[in-house]
Formats: C-alpha cells, sequence, structure tokens
C-alpha cells in the first residue's frame, strides 16, 4: 500500500540516514584510553555489530572501508577529473606519454575556444529551452490527467489509465520511427513539427510513468479533505489548484526533475527530430560536431555539458534519489 | 460516487428529484473531468498509442509518403532477414545484453551488500556512484571514446603503466563490443547500486539477529535472508535491464558506427539506418517490430512478477 510516507521518505526504511545528510560519524569525545573508537550501527544488517567491533572485525571493517573509498573514487571520480583537468591542458600536453596527472599550466583556452567554436551558448540555451517546455508540459498536462483519473474518476477511466500505463511496456526504441513520422506530419492536422521545439515538450508529456507516480500520490489524499472543499462550493479545478497541488509538494518535485533531467540528457529523440544546426540540443550538438574538433575542445565542451545536470543532481540529490527507488521498486 | 452521496440530503424528501440532481452532477463530474483528461489524451494518442499501431502497419507496407501506401505482406521482414548485417546484429545485441548483464548485474549488487555495511562515507560513496549516471549519456559515451584512443588514451596508458601490452579497444573486432559494454556499464551501475541498497534497508534487522542466535555465519545470512528478501527486486531489475540493454544504440551510433566489420552493429543501430541511411523506412518497421517482439516477452514477464508483488 503506497502511501505519502512512501514518497517523502525513500529510501523508506526505518531508521536510515536521509541519502542528503552525510552519515554522522561516531562524534564523541576522544578518549585516550587503549579502547578505539567503536563503530556505531544504526540499524542491523547482515554483519554482526559485535563481529564488526571484535579487533578483527574493526581491522576488515576499515580495510574494507579504505578498499571501497578508493576505488569508488578511481572509477567514478576519477575519469571526471580527467575530464576537467584534460580541457584545461594544451593540446601538446593532452597527447604526451606519459600523460601529466595535473595541467603543467592550467589554460582556460579550451573552454573559451568550445564555447566560440561550437556555439556553446546557443546549444545550452536550445536544450534549457526544451527542458524547460518539457517541464511545463508534463506538469501541466500528467498532473490535471493524474488529478482526473484519481478523483474525479470518470467513465472509462480505468481503461484510460490502463492504456496510459501500458505504454511503459513499450521499449521506446521500437516506436521511435513512427513517432518521428508522426511529428514529421501530424495526423489529422498536417503539421511539421520536426525543429520546433514542440517536437520535444509533447511528447514528453504522453509520460505513463509520471502518470503513475502522480495517481498513486493523490490517491492517497484522504478524500474528506477534499469533499470538504467541495461542500463549500469549491470547483474540481479550484480543488486541484488551492489543495491537491500544495499538498504534493513531494512528488511534484519528484516528477520536476525526472522530467527536467531526462529531456536534458535526452540523445537519440533529439537527434531525430531538431537537425537543424540551430536547433539542436546540447548533446547531439556536440556530437555532431565531434570530429572537426581538437581534442581538448572537445572535452571542454563535455565538461560544460554536463555542468548543468551535475549541478542539478548535487542540489536535488534526494529528489532525484528518491524517483529513482520509486521507480525501481515499482516503475 | 462518495461525492454525489455527501450532497444527496440536502434533497431527501424527493426521490425524483434527487436522482436527476445525481445525474446532473454525475454529467458535469464526467465533463470536468475529461477537460482536465484532454491534454494527456491528446499527448498520448499521437505520440504514444498511435506511433504503437502505425509501427506494426509500416511494416507490412511499402511507402514513400507521397504515394498512397502499398500493403507487400511479409516483403520488408524478408528484406531485413536477408540483410548480411542482420545476423551479426542480432548477434551483437544478444552478446551485448548478456555481458552488460555479467558486468552491469552483479557488480551493483554486491556493491549495494558492500555499502549496506558501511558506518562511514555512506553519503560520499552514494553519491559518487550516481554521478556517471547524471551525465547526459552523450557526454560519457564520447568521454570514453577519449579514453580509448590507442596512443595517448587514459586505458592503454594504465595498461602500460602496469606493464601490459596495449589493446585496440574499438578497432578490433575482438574488443570493440567489450568496449561499448563497459562505457554503457559504467554509466548505468550507479542506479542499481542506489535501487537495491534502497531495497537492503527495507530488510528488518530482528531478522539477522534471528539467524545470527541460530548460529548462521555471514554469508547463510546473506544467502538465506538478504537475497530471498531482495528476490523480487533482482528480478525486476534483471528484466528491465535485458530490456534496456537491447535497446542498444548510442554507443555503436557514436563510437563505432557499427563496425569494425559488423562487430558491433545493434537491432535498433541498423533499423536507424534503414530508416535513415537507405531510406527504407519500412524495413526499419520491420526490424522494429521483430525486437518489440522479443521485448514484449520479457516485459509481460516483468508484469506477471509486479503484479505478484501487489497481490
Amino acid at each position: 500500500m503506497p502511501n505519502l510516507a512512501d514518497l517523502t521518505a525513500v529510501p523508506g526504511a526505518p531508521g536510515t540516514t536521509p541519502p542528503s545528510a552525510p552519515a554522522p560519524p561516531a562524534r564523541r569525545p576522544k578518549r585516550r584510553g587503549r579502547r578505539p573508537r567503536r563503530i556505531e550501527s544504526e540499524f542491523r544488517t547482515a554483519v554482526s555489530p559485535h563481529r564488526l567491533n571484535s579487533p578483527g572485525g574493526r581491522i576488515v571493517y576499515w580495510t574494507v572501508l579504505v578498499v571501497v573509498v578508493v576505488s569508488f573514487t578511481a572509477a567514478f571520480v576519477f575519469p571526471l577529473y580527467w575530464m576537467v583537468t584534460g580541457a584545461m591542458k594544451s593540446t601538446e600536453e593532452l597527447v604526451r606519454i606519459p600523460p601529466t596527472f595535473l595541467p603543467s599550466k592550467v589554460t582556460f583556452d579550451a573552454y573559451a575556444e568550445a564555447w566560440e567554436l561550437m556555439d556553446l551558448g546557443r546549444l545550452l540555451g536550445n536544450t534549457a529551452l526544451y527542458a524547460g517546455g518539457a517541464w511545463l508540459f508534463t506538469l501541466a498536462v500528467d498532473v490535471t490527467a493524474a488529478y482526473a483519473l484519481s478523483k474525479l474518476r470518470p467513465v472509462l477511466g480505468k481503461l484510460i489509465l490502463a492504456m496510459m500505463l501500458a505504454t511503459l511496456m513499450i521499449p521506446p526504441m521500437v516506436i521511435m520511427l513512427p513517432a518521428y513520422l508522426t511529428v514529421k506530419d501530424l495526423p489529422l492536422l498536417g503539421w511539421d513539427l520536426l525543429n520546433t521545439p514542440w517536437a520535444i515538450w509533447l511528447p514528453a508529456a504522453a509520460n505513463g510513468f509520471n502518470i503513475f507516480l502522480l495517481k498513486r500520490f493523490f490517491d492517497s489524499i484522504p478524500r474528506e479533505l477534499l469533499e470538504a472543499a467541495e461542500i463549500d462550493g469549491a470547483t474540481p479545478g479550484r480543488i486541484l489548484w488551492s489543495i491537491v497541488i500544495p499538498i504534493s509538494r513531494p512528488i511534484l518535485g519528484v516528477v520536476s526533475i525526472l522530467t527536467v533531467v531526462n529531456a536534458w540528457r535526452d540523445f537519440v529523440w533529439p537527434l531525430l527530430v531538431l537537425t537543424d544546426d540551430e536547433k539542436m540540443s546540447v548533446s547531439v550538438g556536440i556530437a555532431n560536431l565531434s570530429a572537426q574538433m581538437p581534442q581538448n575542445v572537445l572535452i571542454a565542451s563535455l565538461v560544460m555539458a554536463s555542468v548543468p545536470t551535475i549541478v542539478v543532481f548535487l542540489v536535488f540529490q534526494r529528489h532525484i534519489m528518491a524517483g529513482l527507488t520509486a521507480g525501481g521498486l515499482k516503475g | 460516487m462518495t461525492t454525489v452521496t455527501m450532497r444527496g440530503p440536502r434533497h431527501r424528501d424527493d426521490p425524483g428529484r434527487r436522482r436527476n440532481q445525481r445525474r446532473r452532477l454525475a454529467v458535469r463530474r464526467n465533463v470536468t473531468a475529461y477537460g482536465f483528461l484532454c491534454g494527456a489524451l491528446i499527448c498520448f494518442a499521437f505520440f504514444s498509442w498511435y506511433p504503437m499501431v502505425r509501427e506494426v502497419v509500416l511494416s507490412f507496407q511499402r511507402t514513400n509518403f507521397v504515394d498512397a501506401p502499398v500493403w507487400v505482406g511479409l516483403e520488408n521482414f524478408v528484406t531485413v532477414v536477408q540483410d548480411a548485417a542482420f545476423g551479426p546484429a542480432w548477434k551483437n545485441t544478444v552478446a551485448f545484453t548478456v555481458l552488460a548483464l555479467v558486468l552491469g548485474y552483479g557488480v551493483p549488487f554486491v556493491a549495494a551488500l558492500v555499502l549496506n555495511e558501511l558506518r562511514h562515507a555512506r553519503a560520499y560513496l552514494r553519491l559518487v556512484v550516481y554521478l556517471p549516471v547524471m551525465l547526459p549519456p552523450a557526454v560519457g559515451v564520447l568521454l570514453f571514446q577519449w579514453f580509448y584512443e590507442p596512443e595517448s588514451g587514459l586505458f592503454n596508458q594504465v595498461l602500460g603503466f602496469l606493464h601490459l601490452p596495449p589493446l585496440d579497444w574499438l578497432n578490433s573486432t575482438d574488443t570493440a563490443l567489450v568496449s561499448l559494454v563497459i562505457v554503457s556499464t559504467w554509466m548505468n551501475l550507479g542506479s542499481g547500486t542506489l535501487i537495491y541498497l534502497a531495497a537492503l534497508q527495507t530488510i528488518p534487522g530482528e531478522l539477522y539477529e534471528a539467524a545470527e542466535l541460530d548460529g548462521a555465519g555471514l554469508f547463510r545470512r546473506i544467502r538465506h535472508i538478504t537475497i530471498p528478501q531482495t528476490k523480487l527486486i533482482l528480478l525486476v531489475m534483471l528484466l528491465l535491464q535485458i530490456v534496456a540493454t537491447m535497446q542498444v544504440f548510442i554507443e555503436p551510433y557514436l563510437l563505432t558506427g557499427g563496425g569494425p566489420e559488423n562487430s558491433t552493429v545493434s537491432v535498433v543501430y541498423l533499423m536507424y539506418q534503414y530508416a535513415f541511411n537507405f531510406g527504407n523506412i519500412n524495413g526499419g518497421n520491420a526490424l522494429g517490430v521483430m525486437l518489440m517482439i522479443v521485448l514484449m516477452v520479457f516485459s509481460a514477464v516483468y508484469l506477471r512478477v509486479s503484479r505478484e508483488d501487489e497481490s
């Protein structure tokens, strides 16, 4: 039974630290005694806390900790470090063997050149426009739809919901070609949406997963709350705006961030529908020019293309991980 | 329905009027509901439901989007199957999926098991493992293209540092596919790890305590408590990963163009080529239908599994 708490406090385990808060180290006044500091356990896991604090267990624990921290840093941070510093090296230094660990002379020329040559300002601006619009459309369309399905329960509502959720079972790549044809020549209307932001915005709103997350959350809002407002004469639109949306801020946060980040990271769909150099998204634009650029300029452009998503991640970590586990456990 | 009955008592004196009133309210509720739904219905109809149907229809037609489409039966399927790249595309896609499972399925679970035992640096490790997931995939792939450079690339430098012979990575038929799997795994490892970690944290600690009192050692506790308790999520992730990796496209598209010698061409990449390089979109649709049938099997199993979870 999913409820409000499920989504606000994911990973929803009793007694876990929230993802954003650093694990509190066992902070206690340093004893000058012979006993080393105890390894505190907040909750019970597979390893027994007694074994953990035996002399042998302690050695194993600290060894494993160091190995994990070092290997994770090497595997996941070092490539990014190599990317950021690689773009600070001159072309000659970049191909030097053996490579320099630190740039011998830090230069931001490659960054400036990438900005200029690849017209990154425009690419980033385009992508922001696509992601921002996708966000607005997704919220407007999916929130109202999920509210209608959850609280107004129209005739055939169950069927509509099932059909929307069924799209989650369709591998997106498989319908990429007919979706492209649809955007190229919109059925009934005959509009050509290629190279317009609509080609990103409208398909982004057709997201079964958002409908699923939102509807599940709205279902958990107590009926009495809405009925009270209805008796006071509030229209469904008013109820949605003044009661449902303010209560639903946690899930709206999750949906917003998922939508913006996905729109920003997407590659294949913009590759198909935004082929005009002027209209490309940043990923496609960089990939398109990658073969013609000097190595350090290309790397600098990669850094700049990833800064926005990384910053969003650092700021909204908690929401992103909540969305991830909501998807993984129930998607 | 409750909304309507709530209003009922006001007119409890006149049953006929009350029924009318109720019907009027129901109609109004439905009209409002469909008003709210229309945006989503339009978006889904145009960009999900219609393309699904059209995918199948187009695979049985020949069309140039000027003349009326012609029904050609299985001709597109025959064309595609006879393509020299057809066999390699399926073989590579399956090999990619299997290799990605070998690297990318067990590792996140083990990583999550270890992370769950650590009492320090947890926030840091969780953050770090997810960083590559947040990079735009094109950035991750192009970054690895640079790492794979034969001369100055990071990987051959590291191999040289360890006194190992350099590899040809993307340029050799032996290593190209594995190289793609490495990029893909690096970019996706984080989500699996964090999902497993969240699942591990829901296991009640008493289970471990009880098992310990019964004399079960660490590995038996993992085998008889941790794994059964996370069985469902493990199965779900397995199916999701298979469905996701069988759609591999961006890695061959950006890194190898399907080469060398078709050793990295994938089904979706071939599909893309049919539509945008060979000018035969119907061939692409035929490939798409084949892939859809295969993936639907996994999706159906997934649906079964998650249903069991609900009940």
